[in-house]
């Protein structure tokens, strides 16, 4: 069938991809600079300590071999060594992701299902008040860097106008997020925000393109009311271009983890690569770098898969 | 189809579109003269026009160094200070005067190289329908697979933070979404009839580029630049944010919003006068390319409106 | 009584929403039980917006803002939207223009016919279905479950309209309006679906409003005419009466515009264009274009008048014929020698497409001064031909010569001399001309190419553009301030100004409405004549070939299936495939 070999082909390309990047990062990481001689600063002058710092990181095989020696461990689940203190990466990333994904959850649990409805709404009742106003608002949270929605929202409800939830969060060492929900509202209400304008402009293009549509029209023809041209004639073909701004937004929510994280002091991988990088610690940047590339992949994967399952004429064209 | 095309015979009536009484369609002038019809492109050029002001000739206005310490660290009123001073005993307001230039600097030369770069290759690869630009496009999908902020981390980690390091990456995230736009656009015009004359008629690739398609992507070519635009400077301010400008102790804006933060409590300002000119400086590019955009989809939109 | 009557409009006035011009006014017409009227106009008359006024809908932008709508008894636009629901589909229905994007793709279409009759309570399951069967099997299409999973995209699109009518007919309403229903349709298919209209209208005494802008499809099928020009009827009665003897000069210029295959009349063509909402005078609308034009045409609009039984028009002078078509002779024809060099030789040709061939041995030739046309429906390969001899496409192989002189594969590989030799014009106006360029601009390109000096250039620009009629002050304008018909003038001045050898037209009018068309086509066979130049005029349209061509290759499939002189193929042709075209399209008739 044409479908599960589209799946497969899709499937190896983001493999690929992921093939692809691994390169890219590694190349940025270990080729443009010696980190060995980053890490060590001033003492990289002496040439002994140079090499014996080399050594000690496993800089001084060749290039190719280090590639590949990272790459098959990262496959098997062991992301290497810390530079800075030599402790194995996953022993403390592990707690790290975690976070991170509990962030991203609550935040895409709570901003998809509002921004669908808040898109298809204003499809709905174009050009009247709700739609202006919530026009204005995606353009104008849309262009607002994450970090600055993030400091509004500390300065309005946190330390300036209301002092009503918490400006850092308390997540750290035992208390884990679920613990500290009231410190989890700003970070998560800054991700909804950064996230919310892409899906409701998308939700509401795809929804005003069918219901001016010929087949929309016709069914209004027919007679049938209008509960029934909008669920059975003008949502089942909104879904399928849904699906893709869906899984975007939730690449999205990865990709913005690492600014809200720093605002909010919260410990996720986010914060985790933002301390690695003045320490020149080049495994967990690359570990770090490759986790969300791979969540990026995978959403793009899921949408391009999920669009053609869900609309029959591409899934007979394949066939 | 054989008649497929609406039947009109009315000057500037393109078939499906909205009667417009200015014929002006098409050209850029045209473009940019109706994107300011529309009062949000005004109010976003206006703000655009005050915030540059503010970052290109603060400089020039502000009453003390960069780095002069001035009175007690973290102090909101203090006397002949209008906003007190920093966690360092510096002039808030003066370093708010001086921090704007390198966003805007990195920002605008960023785009300007990802532009060049990526017109060329969206017209080459629009031209060219072959291999190479089944494998232009496919390495451009890989690379935006990851996140632009994300690869200029990943780049400056052994490096550090250079000046040509943060331009080249913002400037490569910037080339394949260009890229895409122009070929995008591009193969839609090099489709129409009138570029299939031109090859008939002999006119040589070059001329073609110039002549016929160039100046009829110009559109949607601008509202993109627009877009990436206003996506470096945010690139750019989230840096300096996160403390990777390449001047440690210079006027940032996005740096002093994070060395300020601690301090918000007491002395706000530190953190609300950059905040408030990142967020004016984005939100007016955004309401430009907004408006721009608006203006450009009603010159080939089709039956809806 | 009115009542018994499917649909009649009275004063029907719709208007632009906000600015309240008028899209169409003072529209008065009936329609009995089982009769079929033609609403006949030119893109901008108000047809389509008449016709989904007859199921009280207006589209995005239009407001229904005067007159009465009866269907069956009911009031259609003093109804409240749920009482307009239950009429829709079931007492009126709608047949529309493009099956493809109106059947939802992502039903299948056994239940988009089969929600028509629930949505208006027919029955019970059962009898739904046993009606779905039904109206399938009058619609000449499977009733096969199989059939009926299907989705819209894999249908053809003659398949999709007939599951449009099977819709509209479902559940046997008093009036269809059917909305340009054949168009993109080829000629076959076509005329099954005239046939098909005609008998279930007959058979269910179903009333049919028929909009077109085809004048011989509405000769072959409805009772009764009405003729729209700028938003209003301006003629109205039984068709033949307004064939034989039409009353408004506008009418008479419709008919005189449609192609005539006897060769007894050329077609007159008209110029100018409707004036569009907002820009309407308040006299007679027609006299900006009307030959016939006098003083009391200019003081008000005249109103509908009885001048007959069934026949009313709206003109101060009815029947008057206007000159241009009264003195309309048919050319002398043309004595063209058989010359060994003809102008454009096709030897053998083969043309792929990504390596599948889709012309197939194709040879002939077009001799100087002489016009050829090639006439094939959609999908017979006469575009790819035409483009592969015009160089723009290059998959092809064969023996092509222009002038003696061999020509090679790809424009690339020609000499310029060679390439201005032989011109191409194309479908559609309004992407042939760079929206960049003013049109003295693109019109000069081939002499700027040719090597031609700045003074001559210009020189020649302005005779070519006064050549096309129009005048050389269109030389500083843009395409965008140009009509369909001036555009495809200019584009025509630009293949002629560096006087080729060969002209290839690849179907030139089908873009344009009916009066503007056969404007161009005079122009067309004018230049020819005058220039001397062979043409090789592509077209779909059969009945148009005899106003233009000496000789005409008739192409299915790939193939040249008969070629020959006009007079012969159009009155004895040899061929099944020719005989089956010309049974199957419809012609307008002449006195």
């Amino acid at each position: 069938m044409g479908v599960a070999k589209f799946i497969i082909r899709r499937v190896l390309f983001g493999v690929a991809t992921l093939v692809i990047i691994s390169v890219l990062v590694f190349l940025l990481t270990q080729l443009l600079g010696d980190p060995a001689k980053a890490i060590l600063g001033r003492e990289a002058q002496v040439k002994a300590t140079l090499l014996g710092k080399r050594k000690e990181l496993g800089l001084d095989r060749p290039a190719v071999n280090q590639y590949f020696g990272w790459l098959w461990d990262l496959v098997r689940g062991n992301p290497g060594k810390s530079y800075v203190n030599g402790v194995r990466i996953w022993s403390f990333m592990g707690e790290r992701v975690t976070n991170s994904l509990f962030l991203v959850v609550l935040a895409a649990v709570v901003s998809i299902p509002l921004s669908l409805a808040i898109g298809a709404y204003s499809a709905l009742r174009r050009d009247k008040t709700f739609d202006g106003v919530s026009s204005y608002s995606s353009l104008i949270l849309a262009a607002l860097p994450e970090f600055v929605i993030g400091t509004f929202l500390v300065l309005l409800l946190s330390v300036k106008v209301w002092h009503l939830f918490p400006a850092v969060s308390n997540v750290r060492g035992d208390t884990r997020p679920w613990n500290d929900l009231k410190g989890m509202v700003l970070p998560s209400l800054t991700l909804i925000l950064v996230v919310l304008p892409y899906v409701v402009r998308a939700t509401r293009a795809s929804m005003i393109e069918v219901l001016e549509s010929d087949y929309v029209e016709m069914a209004r023809l027919k007679g049938i009311s209008p509960r029934g041209v909008l669920w059975r004639h003008a949502m089942p073909n909104a879904i399928g271009p849904t699906f893709q701004v869906i899984a975007l937004s939730l690449a999205y929510l990865f990709g913005g983890v690492v600014l809200v994280e720093k605002v909010f002091n919260y410990p996720g991988i986010g914060s985790a690569l933002i301390e690695a990088i003045p320490a020149h610690n080049v495994p967990v940047v690359q570990f770090i770098a490759m986790f969300i590339a791979a969540v990026y992949v995978l959403c793009n994967l899921l949408a391009d898969v999920g669009t053609i399952l869900v609309t029959p004429r591409l899934r007979t064209k394949l066939s | 189809m054989t008649a497929a095309i609406d039947i009109v015979d009315t000057p500037g009536e393109v078939p499906g579109d909205v009667v417009v009484t200015d014929v002006a369609t098409g050209r850029p002038s045209g473009l940019i003269r109706r994107a300011m019809r529309l009062w949000r492109t005004r109010v976003g050029l206006g703000l655009l026009v005050i915030v540059v002001g503010v970052a290109v000739l603060g400089p020039l206005f502000a009453p003390h160094g960069e780095t002069e310490g001035v009175g007690i660290p973290n102090k909101s009123h203090v006397d002949g200070l209008l906003f007190g001073t920093d966690k360092l005993g510096q002039d808030v307001w003066s370093r708010f005067l001086l921090g704007g230039r390198s966003i805007l600097l990195f920002a605008i030369v960023a785009t300007a190289l990802g532009l060049l770069f990526g017109v060329t290759i969206g017209l080459f690869c629009a031209l060219n329908r072959g291999k190479l630009d089944e494998l232009l496009m496919r390495s451009i999908d890989i690379i935006l697979a990851l996140p632009s902020l994300l690869l200029t981390l990943v780049a400056i980690t052994t490096i550090g933070p250079e000046t040509w390091l943060i331009i080249a990456t913002v400037a490569l995230t910037t080339t394949p979404r260009i890229a895409r736009v122009t070929r995008g656009a591009a193969i839609v015009v090099v489709e129409r009839d009138f570029v299939a004359a031109a090859e008939a008629l002999g006119e040589s690739r070059f001329r073609i580029l110039r002549s016929e398609l160039l100046p009829n992507v110009s559109g949607p070519l601008l509202v993109e630049a627009n877009l990436r635009l206003t996506y470096s400077i945010g690139i750019v301010a989230s840096l300096a944010f996160l403390g990777f400008s390449t001047d440690a102790n210079g006027a940032n804006w996005g740096t002093m919003i994070q060395e300020n933060r601690l301090a918000l409590a007491v002395q706000p300002w530190g953190v609300v006068l950059p905040t408030i000119a990142i967020a004016v400086l984005t939100i007016s590019t955004g309401l430009l390319g907004d408006g721009l955009a608006r203006a450009n989809a009603g010159i080939d939109r089709g039956r809806s409106e | 009584m009115s009542d018994a009557r499917a649909l009649t409009m009275a004063g029907l006035r719709i208007e632009v929403e906000g600015r309240g011009h008028d899209i169409v006014d003072e529209v008065d017409f009936s329609i009995e039980p089982g009769e079929v009227l033609g609403l006949v106009g030119e893109s901008g008359s108000g047809k389509t917006t008449v016709g989904l006024a007859a199921l009280g809908h207006a589209r995005r932008g239009a407001k229904i803002t005067g007159g009465i709508v009866t269907v069956d008894g009911h009031d259609m636009l003093g109804l409240d939207e749920a009482s307009l629901r239950g009429l829709r589909g079931r007492v009126v229905s709608y047949v529309p223009q493009d099956p493809g994007a109106a059947l939802n793709p992502a039903m299948r279409i056994g239940k988009q016919i089969l929600e028509v009759l629930e949505t208006h309570h027919f029955g019970d399951d059962k009898a739904c279905r046993e009606r779905v069967a039904e109206v399938m099997s009058e619609v000449l299409l499977p009733s096969t479950p199989t059939f009926l999973r299907r989705y819209p995209h894999q249908l053809s699109g003659g398949q999709q309209q007939r599951v449009g009518l099977a819709m509209a007919f479902a559940c046997r309403p008093a009036l269809i309006v059917l909305d340009e229903p054949t168009t993109g349709l080829d000629v076959s298919t076509q005329a099954h679906v005239l046939t098909t209209v005609r008998e279930l209208c007959r058979e269910h005494q179903v009333a049919a409003l028929y909009v077109t802008h085809d004048l011989a499809v509405v000769a072959n099928l409805a009772d009764r005419v009405a003729v729209m020009y700028a938003g209003r009827v301006v003629e109205e009665g039984p068709t033949m009466t307004i064939f034989a003897a039409p009353a408004h000069p506008y009418t008479r210029y419709l008919v005189a515009a449609a192609p005539d295959m006897t060769g007894d009349r050329i077609m007159v063509g008209l110029a100018g264009r409707a004036p569009a909402p907002g820009s309407r005078p308040a006299s007679c609308f027609f006299a900006a274009r009307c030959e016939l034009v006098h003083a009391e045409c200019l003081g008000e609009l005249p109103a509908l008048r009885e001048i007959a039984h069934g026949h009313k028009v709206r003109c101060t002078i009815p029947f008057a014929v206007p000159a241009s078509i009264e003195q309309a002779d048919p050319p002398p024809p043309l004595m063209i020698e058989t010359r060994p060099d003809a102008a454009l030789s096709l030897d053998d040709i083969c043309a792929s497409y990504t390596g599948i061939e889709v012309v197939h041995n194709v040879t002939f030739d077009v001799q100087r001064g002489e016009c050829v046309a090639l006439v094939g429906e959609s999908g017979s390969g006469k575009s790819t031909l035409s483009k592969s001899i015009g160089g723009l496409h290059h998959e092809w192989t064969g023996t092509l010569t222009v002038s003696g002189r061999p020509l090679a594969q790809s424009s690339r590989d020609r000499s310029t001399k060679e390439r201005l030799a032989i011109q191409y014009v194309f479908q559609n106006p309004y992407q042939s001309l760079n929206p960049r360029r003013t049109i003295g601009d693109s019109v000069a390109r081939p002499l700027v190419i040719g090597g031609a000096g700045k003074a001559e250039t210009a020189r020649a620009v302005g005779e070519m553009l006064e050549r096309v009629s129009l005048t050389a002050a269109y030389a500083h304008k843009y395409p965008d301030q140009l009509s369909g018909g001036e555009r495809q003038r200019a584009a025509i001045a630009r293949a002629l100004v560096s006087k080729p050898d060969v002209l290839i037209c690849d179907e030139v009018t089908s873009a344009l409405d009916v009066l503007v068309q056969a404007a161009i086509i005079d122009l067309l066979a004018d230049l020819q004549r005058d220039l001397g130049l062979a043409m090789l005029f592509v077209t779909h349209n059969l009945p148009v070939v005899r106003s233009i061509a000496r000789r005409v290759a008739v192409m299915a499939d790939g193939k040249i299936v008969e070629f020959g002189p006009v007079e012969k193929i159009l009155t004895e042709p040899e061929q099944e495939y020719t005989k089956r075209l010309l049974a199957d399209t419809p012609v307008v008739p002449t006195n």
